[in-house]
């Protein structure tokens, strides 16, 4: 059930009518069994695979917080009796009985989405190699990836791994712990909550708060318009330049880089528009995603304000603890030893950053662009350290660092930057993607934009001039958001503007909107992750 | 403070299907001065008289091949085509349930050559065929039984969601007609006069199986319910087309289907010496349809079989009849005085030849 079909919005008006009608206390098991229906529309062996996940993360979440208490019980008991050491001792049994459990849930769980998702990615690779010495190549498996996958995973191990920190005690209720994992607006595409941010106000009864209704509401046109105005629309002209390269090279590839920029912002912070905007008309609030990430003057503040979510869960639960682990620390201290302190130090960074990059990428897709993007990312992010000196030394001489055409030529320079790195997503394939990149220089011909050939990529005047005017609404809106909520704004006006903009809003999607027979119906890109 | 509130929530919601309906009537086909057939099904809903002796239903082969003006000029019957292109057999049933709700004929004539089709074949025609419908749960119901897969029943209800793409091609027609739309047909009988003689077919090619479809059986079923229930006459016609071929086992099962269930069934293409067709001048189109002439003799052979047969009374003499039927007459008689000056001038019709006719630059 896409977020974009009849059936949704359907489905959505029966659960928001049944969840301010119903005892406030049955609201939670309401959107529990919501969440589930919902999924099941995606196929019924994907139900099984979530249960799977959620059953066991709340077994070992129960045993985690068992063995919590048996270690509080078992020392108050014998506060007296046990030495210091020997309670030393018994705590660092218990924590390895800890990570047994946790590595356990962890290996479970990854092991499904290893499974379901990069199996099919080993036996390519194995199939290469094989050919290489001339052996029979293995079969493929014939595996269906359930939407969303990653994204529920991720959410259940870093419940489970805050859990073991001792961050929080194990959700004691399934069902709730099963809400949280598959809470409908969020489980296809994130983002990717963290149990503290989320269950207070997923669990707790809500009145209907007209207010929170209306700006809900609100975030979820601007979610559709996004995604149905512009995404839908733009999508048609990146499909034909990425789907053939062979044609399409030069100053397309420049073209398609900057099509496919708008529609993937316009795709996925729509769909996370729509998600918080859901979840804020059920009096739920859901972690931001998204910061303005376009404006960002350089590519590690991109990351801070791009997917958000999924950046923090990267940093927390890999960055961080690989960066901390034994192994680190004695690669740290011998490669200080060996190239001195200078270079011995960054040696441990580089390694977590590719780490972390490394699964960036392999977490969006399992074939090689996917990990040759998440590298390209991290070098790029190193690479630009490695020159901060530099960069200071350029603004203390030049002292342009807070002029606006500077900070407009760096927000200009990360775009493309990104834009760049992303060629990698839209071409789908490493060598395509870097031939293409290459041609941009090779063969660039910008009299080629001029001669209509623009309007042979599937959109036409009239798509550009609704395409142009949504980009500039997006970027207007951005800009205004930079001093506070655009909906808060709105909702100082009389009530008349109030209405006219919201009446606009919706009828520019109803209009303008690519959707129904003659245009594809497009999913959430993110869905695919 | 919460009384202003709710007013200017209903005021909202007001203006939301107010707006809403007005761009749905502007961003509907018109099908006014393109693909006029469109239009069939919406007008009889603006028919003030809604009571007739005989209705038909069908696809092309009653709209083009009957004339209603003919049978009231000739017996007095008074009678309206409910037909639309490619009407397929469900659209028939269910256009008939929703004409039963306004009024009672006693004869309904049901063109059977849509038997041949058990599957939905174009969107288009769906559209054209339903979106005429005022909303109710017939139209639903039709809908529902005659959507492709990648049709969605909602926009059946909202029009709108289907043609809001249509922004970017709004033409001064559908301004024009944003409100009020001309009369394209007379009682339902879409009205050509031009000629084209019949040609050779290609020879009919052999079907694998020519039973027609369970489907088709159960909708026909349902039809002769449907009349029955409401003490209606019902008569099986095929129509003197020429093209598609009706073949000879298809007619079998007519003949023998109408015999089960003790129908009258009369295959115009077995009488076509006796109606007095001529298709060298009675087509427009080689014999697929027929043109005016054709179908004034057709509606002629007809009505003498429905008036003996059914014994419809000849209403001519009813002064309030009279008065109507008379407002037809003459705007029938005025399209065709009309068409015969557009074929004189251009040597075609602008409105069934909109290629041509755009080359020269004859369409407004």
């Amino acid at each position: 059930m896409l977020f974009t079909s009849y059936e949704f919005i359907l489905f959505l008006c029966i659960v928001i009518g049944l969840y301010y009608t119903i005892p406030k206390r049955f609201q939670w098991k309401l959107l529990l069994v919501a969440s589930f229906v919902f999924y099941y529309f995606s196929g019924w062996s994907n139900l099984i695979y979530i249960s799977v996940t959620i059953v066991s993360t709340y077994l070992v979440g129960v045993k985690l917080g068992n063995l919590d208490k048996q270690q509080k019980l078992y020392l108050k008991e014998h506060k007296e009796s046990l030495t210091p050491e020997e309670k030393k001792a018994y705590k660092e049994r218990i924590k390895v009985k800890r990570w047994r459990w946790l590595l356990l849930c962890l290996i479970f769980n990854l092991g499904i989405l290893a499974v379901v998702k990069y199996t099919n990615f080993a036996i390519a690779n194995i199939n290469y190699i094989f050919t290489l010495f001339k052996m029979n190549e293995l079969s493929f498996v014939n595996l269906i990836l359930p939407m969303g996958i990653s994204f529920y995973t991720f959410k259940t191990m870093g419940y489970i791994i805050d859990v073991c920190r001792g961050k929080y005690e194990p959700e004691k209720n399934i069902g709730k712990l099963a809400l949280f994992v598959s809470f409908f607006p969020q489980l296809i595409q994130g983002p990717i909550s963290r149990f503290d941010d989320l269950s207070k106000s997923l669990y707790e009864e809500h009145h209907f708060d007209a207010k929170n209704f209306a700006f809900g509401f609100q975030r979820v046109l601007w979610g559709y318009f996004k995604k149905l105005v512009i995404a839908d629309r733009i999508v048609a002209a990146v499909l034909e330049i990425t789907k053939n390269p062979e044609t399409y090279d030069g100053i397309f590839v420049l073209v398609g880089m900057i099509y496919y920029a708008i529609q993937l912002y316009a795709d996925f912070t729509g769909g996370i528009d729509i998600t918080i905007g859901i979840a804020q008309m059920l009096g739920i609030t859901v972690t931001e995603n998204f910061n303005r990430p376009f404006f960002s003057k350089s590519i590690t503040e991109y990351w801070r304000r791009w997917h958000i979510t999924m950046g923090t869960w990267f940093r927390d639960y890999i960055f961080y603890p690989l960066s901390v682990c034994k192994p680190m620390l004695n690669i740290s201290k011998s490669s200080r030893k060996r190239f001195g302190e200078e270079i011995g130090k960054r040696i441990p960074v580089y390694l977590s950053t590719i780490t972390v990059w490394f699964t960036t990428g392999l977490w969006h897709g399992a074939s090689w662009n996917f990990i040759v993007w998440g590298l390209l990312n991290g070098v790029v992010i190193l690479v630009s350290q490695e020159f901060e000196p530099l960069y200071a030394k350029f603004h203390e001489r030049f002292n342009v660092a807070n002029t606006f055409g500077f900070k407009l030529f760096q927000v200009i320079r990360t775009f493309l930057l990104m834009s760049s790195l992303r060629i990698l997503d839209c071409y789908r394939d490493v060598g395509v993607s870097f031939r293409m990149f290459g041609s941009m220089f090779t063969k660039l011909n910008i009299n080629e934009l001029f001669n209509g050939s623009l309007l042979k990529l599937g959109l036409d005047v009239s798509d550009y001039v609704v395409i142009i005017i949504g980009v500039i609404i997006m970027i207007s809106v951005s800009l205004v958001q930079r001093s506070g909520s655009v909906r808060e704004k709105i909702a100082g006006k009389p009530v008349i503007i109030r209405y006219a903009v919201f009446v606009l809003l919706f009828f520019s999607i109803i209009v303008f909107g690519a959707y129904g027979i003659g245009f594809d119906s497009n999913q959430f890109i993110y869905n695919q992750f | 403070m919460r009384k202003k509130k709710i007013i200017s929530f209903v005021i909202l919601i007001l203006a939301v299907f107010t707006l809403g309906w007005l761009l749905q009537k502007l961003l509907m086909p018109k099908y006014m001065t393109k693909i006029v057939e469109g239009a069939l099904i919406s007008e009889y809903y603006d028919e003030k008289n809604k009571d007739h002796d005989v209705i038909f239903i069908g696809d092309c082969e009653v709209y083009e091949n009957f004339s209603p003006i003919t049978l009231w000029e000739k017996y007095g019957i008074t009678s309206y085509i409910r037909g639309s292109a490619q009407q397929l057999i469900w659209h028939s049933y269910y256009i008939l349930e929703d004409t039963l709700k306004y009024e009672k004929p006693d004869v309904v004539v049901f063109s059977v050559l849509s038997m041949m089709y058990d599957k939905p074949q174009k969107e288009a025609y769906n559209r054209m065929s339903i979106d005429g419908l005022p909303l109710s749960l017939t139209k639903i119901k039709m809908a529902k039984a005659s959507m492709l897969p990648e049709e969605d029943l909602i926009t059946y209800v909202f029009p709108l969601l289907r043609f809001h793409s249509r922004w970017n091609e709004l033409s001064e027609e559908d301004f024009k007609y944003w409100f009020k739309k001309d009369k394209i047909a007379h009682n339902g009988y879409l009205m050509r006069v031009d000629v084209k003689p019949a040609s050779s077919f290609p020879k009919p090619r052999k079907l694998a199986d020519y039973r027609f479809g369970d489907i088709c059986y159960d909708y026909l079923d349902k039809i002769v319910k449907l009349c029955k229930d409401n003490d209606i006459e019902l008569v099986l016609l095929k129509a003197p087309s020429l093209y598609p071929h009706w073949y000879d086992e298809w007619d079998a099962q007519i003949v023998d289907y109408a015999k089960k269930n003790d129908l009258l069934y009369i295959n115009m293409l077995d009488h076509l010496e006796q109606i007095g067709l001529d298709f060298s001048t009675d087509t427009y189109d080689a014999g697929l349809h027929l043109n005016l002439s054709g179908a004034e003799k057709c509606s002629v052979f007809l009505g003498k079989i429905l008036k003996e047969k059914f014994n419809l009374a000849d209403k001519r003499q009813d002064e309030n009849l009279k008065a109507i039927w008379q407002e037809k007459i003459d705007a029938y008689y005025k399209m065709k005085e009309e068409q015969y000056k557009e074929l004189e001038e251009y040597g075609y019709l602008l409105k069934f030849n909109l290629k041509r006719a755009e080359e020269d630059n004859r369409l407004q």
